[in-house]
């Protein structure tokens, strides 16, 4: 069971968490305006890449909090988490 | 029987206590300290079981966990299948028996105890041996949170199956002073009888402990019987020490046939003699150590047989001091004997391959073929290994963060070596952590190894013939002509030699059979071992029962139960209860001679044409407060809430971004700042994430919080045209008429100076009121209800009733009628989506042609013709034929029923529906296949009862 780092609590096991999916796609600005396409993109489509990706998670058992996390698919490492409001961090 | 074999004095057994136990129906004795097989081998027993496929007579071969063999089931006090006699410790009163591979589990449930333990440290130590006390005493006097585990009954590790001696004394008085040292540290946890079995992410291990399984029948019954560890350690330091491998040969599983360490330990652990004369078969010097214990103990050694050329000087002169024959450059070719071993077939070796073979007489036959160090920990770990061409084993290959091996587990053979390596292992665990200051305690001396030649290794003897009885795993009964077989069907993965032979899969997880399985298959391919590998170590170590495992999450603990203010009350009533999530909910209130259907028949009957109660608690309650509640509700329900007047209801649906409804409700506005959101009971939970997700993650600029409040308020559904003499009677001073108390709007009033909230919301179409209050004071106004009732015959009733009621409405319930991929236009719902709203989470996707296709699945309602069959819920519906037999397979599908009851106000069975086009075919018939029939139905209009809706107002 991993230890995942909560921005708010610390480290907390794994099974607290509840895992959110891609993170930076933002609810469009006007749907109205999107063709059929581009609002499929928006609800169904989603990067799955082998490595680091840039997820959202929940702390759904602790304070209830969102927070983002750079993850490596591949390890399951978490090499960095940050709030929702704070840019993708740049990881050498 | 007699202890014949036991020494005179010696071991670490209580002699002054002897124990009584049965074993095959036999009456033996044994001592406190000893093992199930310890006892046995006392008393000259080897034979323990017939193997699984071939029959042949087994015994016990080795003194702990690595023993293939020795198999057998408990069956006094509580039966307990595929026990190990190496590792069940002795007690009075113990009866077993010996398995033939496969247990028998007890028909009577476990009523012992089970429980979990965590444990938060900076370093773990998985092992109590030289190396592993090291360790922990170096982390221990730095001031470090230590965990110490080890598995067997005291520390000591190897040192409780030798005679060395530190610092010129018995090296168990340097065991017993360092077990006090770490009991005075008050950071130290140390426990023994305790198996770190598992190594999972982020120094996350699962340990078991046997607390009172070594006190039998005599364990006291409110302490757990095992205790499942979950230890998080910064640090772990694996010194779980190394498995004596043996030599395949022919006949090589005849009981009496033991690895070289596991007599040595029977002998200075436990004072036994495992036969009387032995022949010691090795390829290594660890092994002249056993035959020279073993002579000085009285067992007659007849021959040391050295399968390397030469023997090493210091322990040939051992063995020439005791009258013991050495003969190097020798192998055992195979064995003799009825059931035991009586004979061992020596030969010399010659280019690899053993000459002509003479029989020696002995009844025990010690093996070694060198050692493997425990690496299963640090394997778990995805630790890589390599193979050590010198030492003939497997060792890590590589450093891993956090998880460092230590002593033989590292591949360090001598006592004075595991000390060091403990200590330096230790310190270097210190120093990443930098906790306190790396302390260097001083270690004891041990007395000088002597001098002696490296291991030769050999994995097996040719027998001349196919191998079929060469066996490499005892207990699977797997040979060198199984390897054969499976290296010439073309299999080079050892994980796929290991399934085909099955060699490594049984109780011991290979223990002795894993690396050799590795070696005989490089060999038969002629590739080095290295490119072999071993297959994967998977936890657990050692068997772990599932009760274990599950420690108290069983029976009623198994899963938490939530129930009402008025849960009493209901079981006082005789209700019988359905589970709803976690949730406890009344399903119908038979009454004497009822089944369900009549029950839920008179309770909808009751309730339609009088008055009804239901305990509505378990809905979800959602308090959302803030300057932008109605904002966010806005963007969250398809329709528009910012409307909503303060004292006023108003129904909602809720749709995830792809347009599905993902629930419904109904929103009470308490304030221009504050609504209360109810949610069905399933969907509470997932509301509140739902909607905390867009507020936190997507509108973080709304001022709104969001706060569960379910179990604060009991909610109490009054319904039925009586309701209003039921409520008015009960709250004197609320104007209960249609006037002034309209439809969807709430009241707030006291009862007895306890706040109560009165809401006109129907779930019935009947005239209904919600009754909320604390739940603190639910029990009693609920029974005030009651009473109040009591002159219109008020009718408590379940959730089947709820169900009948709603559903002759036409109201879904989300998640039943609904699948996740239901819009609300599907559920005739197009008045529940806004169309002033610019935008809300959903809205788009309406407009997807997926979305417009008219033959989408439609909420509909069924009647069967007949008037009397009851649809099964989940029923397919299919195509309407003339002939009315089905037509040719793939039958066209229209959809499903989704929920079906047998009405009391129709006076006939009805379903709802998902049907493709629904609302288009109303009027048509179509079909139902119900077991081998086609039963027809008559698609309606969802709404079948008061479909005007007079009867909402009373």
């Amino acid at each position: 069971m991993q230890l995942i780092e909560c921005p708010w609590c610390g480290p907390r096991e794994e099974v607290e968490f509840h895992y959110g999916g891609q993170a930076h796609v933002a609810y469009p600005e006007d749907p109205a305006a999107l063709d059929d396409e581009q609002w499929a993109h928006y609800v169904f489509y989603r990067d799955n890449p082998k490595g680091r990706f840039a997820e959202r998670w929940s702390h759904a058992a602790g304070c209830r909090r969102w927070f983002n996390a750079v993850r490596d698919t591949a390890t399951y490492r978490f090499e960095s988490v940050y709030h929702p409001d704070q840019p993708k961090p740049v990881i050498p | 029987m007699s202890s014949s074999f036991r020494t005179p004095d010696g071991g670490r057994i209580d002699r002054s206590t002897t124990l009584e136990f049965v074993f095959d129906g036999q009456s033996y004795a044994g001592h406190a300290g000893d093992t199930l097989a310890s006892a046995l081998l006392a008393s000259g027993r080897h034979s323990i079981a017939t193997s699984v496929k071939l029959g042949r007579p087994r015994g016990i071969a080795a003194a702990w966990a690595e023993d293939p063999s020795g198999l057998v089931q408990i069956e006094e006090p509580f039966p307990e299948p595929m026990l190990l006699a190496t590792t069940v410790e002795l007690y009075d009163g113990l009866a077993a028996h010996g398995l033939p591979g496969q247990g028998r589990l007890a028909d009577v449930p476990d009523s012992a105890r089970y429980d979990a333990m965590h444990a938060h440290v900076d370093v773990l130590v998985v092992g109590a041996g030289p190396a592993g006390l090291a360790a922990a005493l170096t982390a221990a006097r730095a001031g470090a949170r230590v965990a110490l585990v080890d598995e067997q009954a005291e520390a000591g590790g190897a040192l409780l199956g030798s005679d060395d001696r530190l610092d010129g004394s018995p090296a168990a008085d340097w065991v017993a002073s360092a077990v006090v040292e770490l009991a005075a540290h008050p950071e130290v946890l140390h426990l023994q009888r305790t198996t770190a079995f598992g190594l999972y992410d982020d120094g996350f291990v699962l340990a078991l402990q046997r607390r009172t399984d070594h006190l039998g029948g005599a364990a006291p019954r409110h302490e757990a019987r095992q205790r499942v560890w979950r230890i998080r350690a910064r640090q772990i330091v694996v010194a779980a020490g190394a498995h004596e491998r043996p030599v395949v040969f022919a006949d090589n599983d005849r009981p009496g046939i033991m690895l070289a360490g596991g007599a040595r330990t029977f002998l200075h652990r436990y004072g036994v003699r495992a036969g009387s004369e032995a022949v010691v078969f090795t390829t290594n010097d660890s092994a002249y150590a056993a035959a020279v214990d073993l002579a000085d103990a009285g067992v007659r050694v007849a021959a040391v047989v050295d399968a390397r050329p030469e023997a090493p000087g210091h322990w040939l002169a051992a063995c020439a001091d005791r009258g013991i024959p050495v003969r190097s450059g020798s192998v055992v070719t195979g064995t003799d004997g009825d059931e035991r071993v009586a004979a061992a077939h020596v030969a010399p070796l010659a280019d690899g391959r053993p000459g002509d073979a003479e029989p020696i007489a002995c009844d025990l036959l010690l093996v070694s073929g060198g050692w493997n160090p425990a690496v299963h920990l640090f394997s778990q770990a995805r630790g890589t290994l390599r193979f050590d061409a010198a030492l003939g084993a497997f060792l890590p290959a590589e450093e891993l963060d956090g998880v460092a091996v230590a002593g033989s587990a590292a591949g360090v053979m001598d006592l004075a070596g595991c000390l060091a390596d403990g200590r330096r292992v230790g310190a270097a665990a210190l120093a990443a952590l930098a906790v306190g200051a790396p302390a260097e305690p001083a270690l004891p001396a041990a007395d000088d190894a002597p001098a002696g030649l490296g291991p030769m290794t050999l994995w097996r003897v040719p027998d001349g013939g196919d191998g079929s009885t060469s066996f490499v795993d005892l207990q699977r009964d797997a040979t060198v002509a199984d390897l054969a077989r499976a290296a010439g069907a073309g299999l080079r993965s050892m994980e796929h030699v290991k399934r085909f032979t099955t060699i490594g899969t049984a109780h011991d997880q290979g223990k002795t059979s894993g690396v050799l399985a590795s070696g005989i298959t490089a060999e038969l391919l002629g590739i080095p071992i290295q490119a072999t590998g071993t297959t994967t170590f998977r936890p657990p170590y050692t068997p772990v029962a599932f009760a274990a495992l599950a420690g108290r999450d069983r029976g009623r603990l198994f899963d938490p139960e939530r129930t009402t203010a008025v849960h009493d009350w209901h079981v006082a009533e005789g209700a019988v209860f359905e589970d709803v999530g976690q949730w406890k909910r009344p399903r119908y209130y038979p009454r004497a001679g009822e089944d369900m259907e009549a029950a839920v028949l008179r309770e909808c009957a009751a309730t339609r044409s009088g008055v009804g109660i239901l305990d509505g608690s378990t809905l979800g309650k959602i308090d959302v407060q803030g300057p932008d509640a109605a904002v966010l509700l806005d963007r969250l329900y398809t329709n528009l809430m910012s409307s909503l007047k303060v004292g006023s209801v108003r129904y909602g649906v809720m749709c995830g971004v792809d347009g599905m409804v993902i629930d419904d409700g109904t929103v009470l506005r308490l304030a221009e700042d504050r609504f209360l959101v109810l949610t069905t009971t399933g969907g509470a939970a997932k509301i509140l994430d739902w909607m905390e997700e867009w507020v936190q993650t997507e509108w973080p600029e709304l001022r709104v919080h969001l706060a569960s409040v379910t179990e604060q308020w009991s909610t109490f559904p009054v319904v039925g045209p009586r309701s209003r003499d039921v409520i008015g009677a009960v709250f004197g001073d609320v104007d209960v008429s249609n006037e002034a108390f309209p439809f969807m709007t709430w009241r707030d009033t006291t009862l007895g100076g306890v706040p109560v909230r009165l809401a006109r919301i129907s779930f019935s179409g009947e005239l209904a009121y919600e009754v909320y209050v604390s739940s603190w004071y639910a029990l009693a106004v609920w029974e005030r209800l009651v009473e109040a009732g009591r002159p219109h015959g008020i009718t408590p009733y379940g959730t089947e009733t709820m169900h009948v009621l709603r559903a002759e409405k036409g109201y879904p319930i989300i998640g039943q009628d609904t699948d996740g991929t239901v819009t609300p236009h599907d559920l005739g719902m197009a008045w529940a989506v806004s169309k002033k709203k610019p935008d809300f989470v959903g809205k788009r996707s309406f407009s997807r042609p997926a979305n417009q296709n008219p033959l989408r699945k439609q909420l509909v309602g069924l009647l069967p013709v007949d008037r009397e069959t009851v649809l099964p819920e989940g029923s397919q519906i299919v195509e309407f034929r003339d002939d009315g037999r089905l037509p040719a397979p793939p039958v066209p599908m229209l959809g499903h029923v989704t929920s079906s009851y047998r009405s009391a106000e129709l006076g006939r069975p009805f379903a709802l529906a998902l049907v493709k086009g629904g609302r288009a075919r109303i009027g048509d018939t179509v079909h139902v296949p119900v077991g081998g029939t086609l039963v027809p139905v008559e698609v309606t209009g969802s709404v079948l009862v008061d479909p005007e809706g007079a009867r909402r107002d009373g």
